[in-house]
């Protein structure tokens, strides 16, 4: 991660700035790298941790709903400061079709830089973001604490992408 | 920055092609989107029901399918052969019947429930092996997520979600405070 970083306070990257690029595990042995992604949306779902005690919670209902994402050529990635090993086992009980990468080391370090690291949690906000095939914020939402936020705003964000006018 | 919005709305409004329990020009109309072999939803199952008896004709309830077939082997077979149900004026007979026995929902058990209330069962087997209710429950899963639907159960009250706790009294009061309302 070598771009400058992006200030910490004032919120959410906002809509019409570079995503910070990153790169972080996806598995033990594989990355991903923002910047390899371009030429197609790109969601990115922060969220707190691993094991909500919940089902439907918001990883397993996006899971559902991949293709609507994909009609639309998106990629999703889930990201949150849990370990590999702990996403592995996550996305094997849930049976995810996505990857989660593992913002892990140093803790938080790529939802600094997207503003939306909730220092005394030592957690990243359940905030979306969607990118436009030239690596652009082109939407965000930061869910109120404890309201996983669905998929409705993320749909929406890829429907004014597809439209000439919401590439302007 | 970031767009907060407001509470998520009902995006389809309750309607024909919905199964609902309850007078139309109730005050307080509910919609349940919910899964058949979703623990939370077998759980909140009595506790709507406790509700509906409070609130009586004041009360419209309204089941959508929103089966996460992923998590839930069982959960879209089960959501057709509702609505197979459904098809012969017996939705919520059926209902009834999956939440209580949720722990045996294969084909099988669907049919053997289709037969134990006095169904064409055959049918409902042809509709069930021809997927005759497939694109309904996809029409429902759709419009929940439209709706902002988060998870199973997720509640509406008069088309705007209920994002606080569903236990029998959070909820019996935000359906008293929405009839007040009305």
């Amino acid at each position: 991660m070598t771009e400058a970083m992006t200030p910490v306070t004032g919120g959410p990257v906002a809509p019409g700035t570079r995503a910070p690029d990153f790169t972080m595990h996806s598995t033990p042995d594989q990355t991903v790298s923002l910047r390899d992604l371009r030429g197609r949306p790109v969601i990115l779902a922060f969220y707190p941790a691993d094991w909500s005690p919940v089902c439907g919670d918001q990883m397993a209902l996006y899971n559902e709903i991949l293709p609507e994402f994909q009609r639309f050529g998106a990629e999703l990635l889930g990201i949150s400061v849990d370990g590999v090993w702990c996403h592995l086992a996550f996305a094997q009980n849930r049976r995810l079709h996505f990857p989660l990468l593992a913002d892990f080391e140093p803790k938080g370090a790529v939802a600094r830089r997207y503003g939306v690291y909730r220092e005394g949690d030592g957690t990243s906000e359940r905030a979306l973001f969607v990118l436009d095939a030239d690596g652009i914020v082109r939407w965000s939402y930061v869910s109120p604490i404890g309201v996983n936020p669905g998929a409705d705003g993320i749909l929406r964000a890829l429907e004014a992408l597809a439209t000439p006018r919401g590439r302007g | 920055m970031s767009r907060q919005r407001d509470a998520a709305v009902l995006a389809l409004p309750v309607g024909e092609r919905d199964h609902a329990h309850g007078p139309a020009n109730a005050p307080v109309t509910l919609v349940e989107y919910g899964d058949f072999e979703c623990p939370h939803c077998r759980r909140a199952y009595p506790i709507v029901k406790e509700v509906q008896n409070r609130l009586g004709p004041r009360l419209r309830f309204v089941f959508r399918n929103f089966p996460l077939t992923e998590l839930h082997p069982h959960a879209q077979h089960a959501a057709e052969v509702a609505e197979a149900a459904g098809a012969q004026g017996r939705f919520w007979d059926m209902h009834d019947r999956l939440f209580e026995r949720q722990f045996a929902l294969a084909d099988d058990n669907l049919i053997e429930y289709a037969t134990d209330l006095g169904l064409d069962a055959a049918r409902v087997a042809r509709e069930l092996a021809t997927h005759t209710y497939k694109a309904k429950v996809r029409d429902d899963f759709m419009s929940g997520v439209r709706s902002g639907v988060n998870g199973t159960p997720t509640f509406f009250i008069n088309g705007e979600r209920h994002d606080q706790a569903w236990d029998v009294e959070p909820l019996a009061v935000a359906v008293e405070d929405a009839a007040r309302h009305s």
